[in-house]
């Protein structure tokens, strides 16, 4: 008879749905294409759609909103990881939405790119006629992503319709769109900061240096360690000194907090995660602190 | 550690968010900031306690109106397992919520109220959970503290809903009497109720044993893309072959004998392979690749089974439909369009035989449409086989879902109950 080793372990459970929904995309869409910013989420993304596709290369393509002011390191990285691959990099440039006039840049202390990248990335999946597109986002990160569908549909503004979404059942998923319309498909939407992370220790995948603790020159704001460059507008008022940090997220340095640290290891990651009393965009990420519903309204606009 | 995913189906009266609270803070599942976010909107609000239903409320308009109007899944472990949470909301109006959050559950919760007893939406979740073949079902009494955690109180709620629930087919049932809001016989065995010689809920979800619900007897295995690396630079894979799928049901190994649908033709497993190299077999849930021994015409929506245990290639269906549209009905002479496992189609409605009362389960013979959050029985005519499963046998080969093709929309859930071809 079965015997109890056909149990499956969370991490392949996630694994194998995940690699279901590449596929599904894969077989369904013209012409889908990953997010890939290198950052831990659509690094691990990466990693599912090299599986799913074995022997076979990844069909379709990265693409990645730059919003200048990422940090180098991961920069090198994303560069490093695309040529591995041999994969095709489109790279999105806010810099060059802001040169043709689609959008203003912020001015003041508190300036960031991260709302422009909407409009980039909007005028991205238009221009390359996109009709599926691949984001690392999870539900446990906020509470607006909680609600929201594996496949998620977008109208032919970007928008997304939290009110009207398409009932997801089993694992069927309704790829039907028009023209002009396309879907936003998570298939880390049941993944946690901490299966991530074990994802990454259990698979042996390298991650851009930042996520281990270094040595960097901060400011402190708002109770977030933001990091001391050219594009960050950091005020008299606003010392400088050196800490010994490491990041939870990956993304714009201008609203991207570090966390001080000394894990040095994914396996120290992984056991200051299962302590830490904070969630990760809580900790880190100025763009959700604006209001009580500020994912749901950037993610109505089309944001990631 | 494998992963426990369950309903929950109550409403804020019955303390289904204070348990979910209280399962998350007490899984440290929720971060202080999250806390301090909830505690802050509570005050603003005049709330005089903490209203944990805020963690999950994610939309504006939920916050707003103080509803829960969509499905939101929540994250926590234990040493144990990794649970995942679909909480729906429990009004009659968001029954195609529910029915969504059901289809994926290994458990269900229902939530019921002790001094209030087993009530029409009991009834209504108790049915729902079992036309979804949710495996198990938890009855957790809440509120034992009101009835002075009285055995005898416990005792008519069990007899009566199990009563109830020997008429719907339920499956594996437990009652447990809870206090969410003191933490009675959550995480911990309660001290007030030395009568009840059961475990904890947590422990309970720590410990039902999920692993025998799949289906691990009928090999399916619907091919969903064909893998073929003509650009490949590895010149041993220039002839590469392989049908890549998630496993449906049953488990397969090379060598194992196999057939084809529609094609009927057999073959064998030459190999059963992923990126971290083949395998040894392949079982529900796993996502893997075959290759087989014979060249056969094999595209997306195909099916590979075993000679002698073959699903039903059937163009007629009857089936129980949810029906999730607002504005358009279901009605006979409908077409739409059916995604059922990798195949899609097109579909006629036949006939509506009944539409079932989800409070009464009276049966309408005289109903001539479904609409929004109505279920009912129809016939419907597909436009080439689907092969098919009951869904009491296989909720993968056995469900399906319905696009409407003006709207895109997806309007409704089948759950197959008899297949002909």
């Amino acid at each position: 008879m079965l015997q109890a080793d056909y149990t499956t372990s969370q991490l392949d459970v996630l694994e194998a749905e995940a690699i279901h929904i590449m596929r599904e995309v894969a077989a369904e869409f013209e012409r889908p294409c990953l997010l890939f910013s290198g950052g831990k989420d659509s690094i691990v993304m990466l990693r599912i759609a090299q599986k799913a596709f074995w022997p076979a290369p990844i069909p379709f393509p990265l693409m990645h909103v730059d919003t200048g002011h990422n940090f180098s390191e991961v920069i090198d990285f994303r560069d490093r990881r695309v040529a591995e691959l041999g994969a095709r990099l489109v790279v999105a440039s806010v810099q060059d939405s802001i040169d043709a006039g689609r959008v203003v840049e912020e001015t003041g202390r508190r300036a960031s790119r991260n709302r422009l990248q909407t409009t980039t990335l909007l005028d991205a999946i238009e221009e390359h006629e996109f009709d599926a597109v691949f984001g690392g986002a999870r539900r446990d990160e906020e509470k607006a992503r909680a609600k929201e569908r594996v496949f998620s549909f977008r109208d032919d503004f970007g928008q997304w319709d939290p009110k009207n979404q398409r009932p997801e059942l089993w694992n069927l998923y309704n790829a039907k769109i028009r023209k002009g319309e396309h879907i936003r498909v998570f298939p880390l939407s049941n993944w946690t900061e901490l299966d991530i992370w074990d994802y990454i220790r259990r698979e042996e995948i390298e991650i851009p240096s930042i996520y281990y603790a270094h040595k960097r020159a901060v400011f402190e704001r708002d109770g977030m360690l933001l990091a001391d460059e050219d594009v960050v507008n950091r005020g008299d008022d606003e010392p400088v000194f050196e800490a010994v940090v490491r990041y939870r997220t990956v993304g714009d340095m201008t609203c991207t907090g570090a966390v001080q640290s000394a894990a040095a290891t994914v396996e120290e990651i992984i056991a200051e995660i299962a302590a830490t009393r904070i969630t990760e965009r809580g900790a880190t990420r100025a763009d959700d602190r604006t209001s009580e519903a500020a994912m749901e309204d950037r993610k109505r606009e089309g944001y990631f | 550690m494998d992963i426990l995913r369950f309903a929950t189906a109550g409403s804020v009266d019955d303390g289904k968010s204070t348990l979910i609270g209280r399962l998350l803070f007490d899984s440290k599942a929720i971060f202080e900031d999250q806390l301090e976010a909830v505690e802050r909107t509570s005050r603003d609000r005049g709330t005089e306690y903490t209203d944990l239903s805020l963690l999950t409320d994610g939309l504006r308009a939920e916050r707003e109106q103080g509803i829960t109007i969509d499905v939101a899944y929540r994250y926590f472990a234990t040493p144990k397992r990794k649970f995942i949470i679909a909480d729906t909301p429990g009004h009659i109006q968001y029954t195609r919520n529910m029915v969504t959050g059901a289809s994926t559950a290994d458990l269900a919760i229902i939530l019921i109220d002790a001094r209030k007893g087993v009530l029409e939406q009991s009834r209504r979740h108790a049915f729902l959970t079992t036309l979804l073949r949710v495996p198990h079902l938890v009855l957790a009494v809440n509120k034992m503290d009101l009835v002075d955690y009285s055995e005898e109180r416990f005792n008519e709620i069990h007899e009566e809903f199990t009563a109830f629930a020997s008429k719907l087919n339920a499956p594996d049932l437990t009652f447990i009497p809870i206090s969410a809001l003191n933490g009675d016989n959550v995480v911990t065995r309660s001290e007030n109720m030395s009568w009840y010689d059961g475990t904890s809920l947590l422990h309970h979800l720590e410990n039902v044993h999920i692993a025998s619900d799949r289906n691990l007897v009928d090999v399916r295995f619907p091919v969903q893309y064909v893998i073929r690396p003509q650009r490949a630079t590895d010149h041993a894979f220039h002839d590469y072959r392989g049908y890549a799928g998630q496993v449906a049901g049953g488990v397969l190994k090379p060598g194992d004998e196999v057939v084809h649908l529609p094609s009927g033709l057999s073959t064998k497993i030459a190999s059963i392979d992923t990126f971290d190299g083949p395998v040894a077999e392949a079982y529900p849930p796993m996502s893997v690749t075959l290759r087989l021994e014979d060249d056969i015409d094999i595209s997306r929506g195909d099916m590979i089974c075993r000679p002698n245990n073959q699903p039903a290639a059937a163009q007629e269906l009857e089936a129980m439909i949810c029906w999730m549209a607002d504005g358009v009905k279901l009605a006979p002479r409908s077409k739409l369009m059916i995604k059922h496992t990798t195949r899609t189609a097109r579909a006629l409605v036949r006939d509506l035989h009944y539409r079932l009362d989800v409070n009464t389960l009276h049966r309408d013979e005289s109903a001539q449409s479904l609409g929004l959050n109505e279920i009912g029985r129809v016939s419907l005519r597909i436009t080439q086989p689907l092969f098919v499963d009951d869904y009491a046998r296989n909720r993968l080969t056995g469900g399906f879902i319905l696009v409407d093709e003006a709207t895109n929309g997806t309007v409704g859930a089948g759950m197959i109950v008899e297949a002909r071809g």
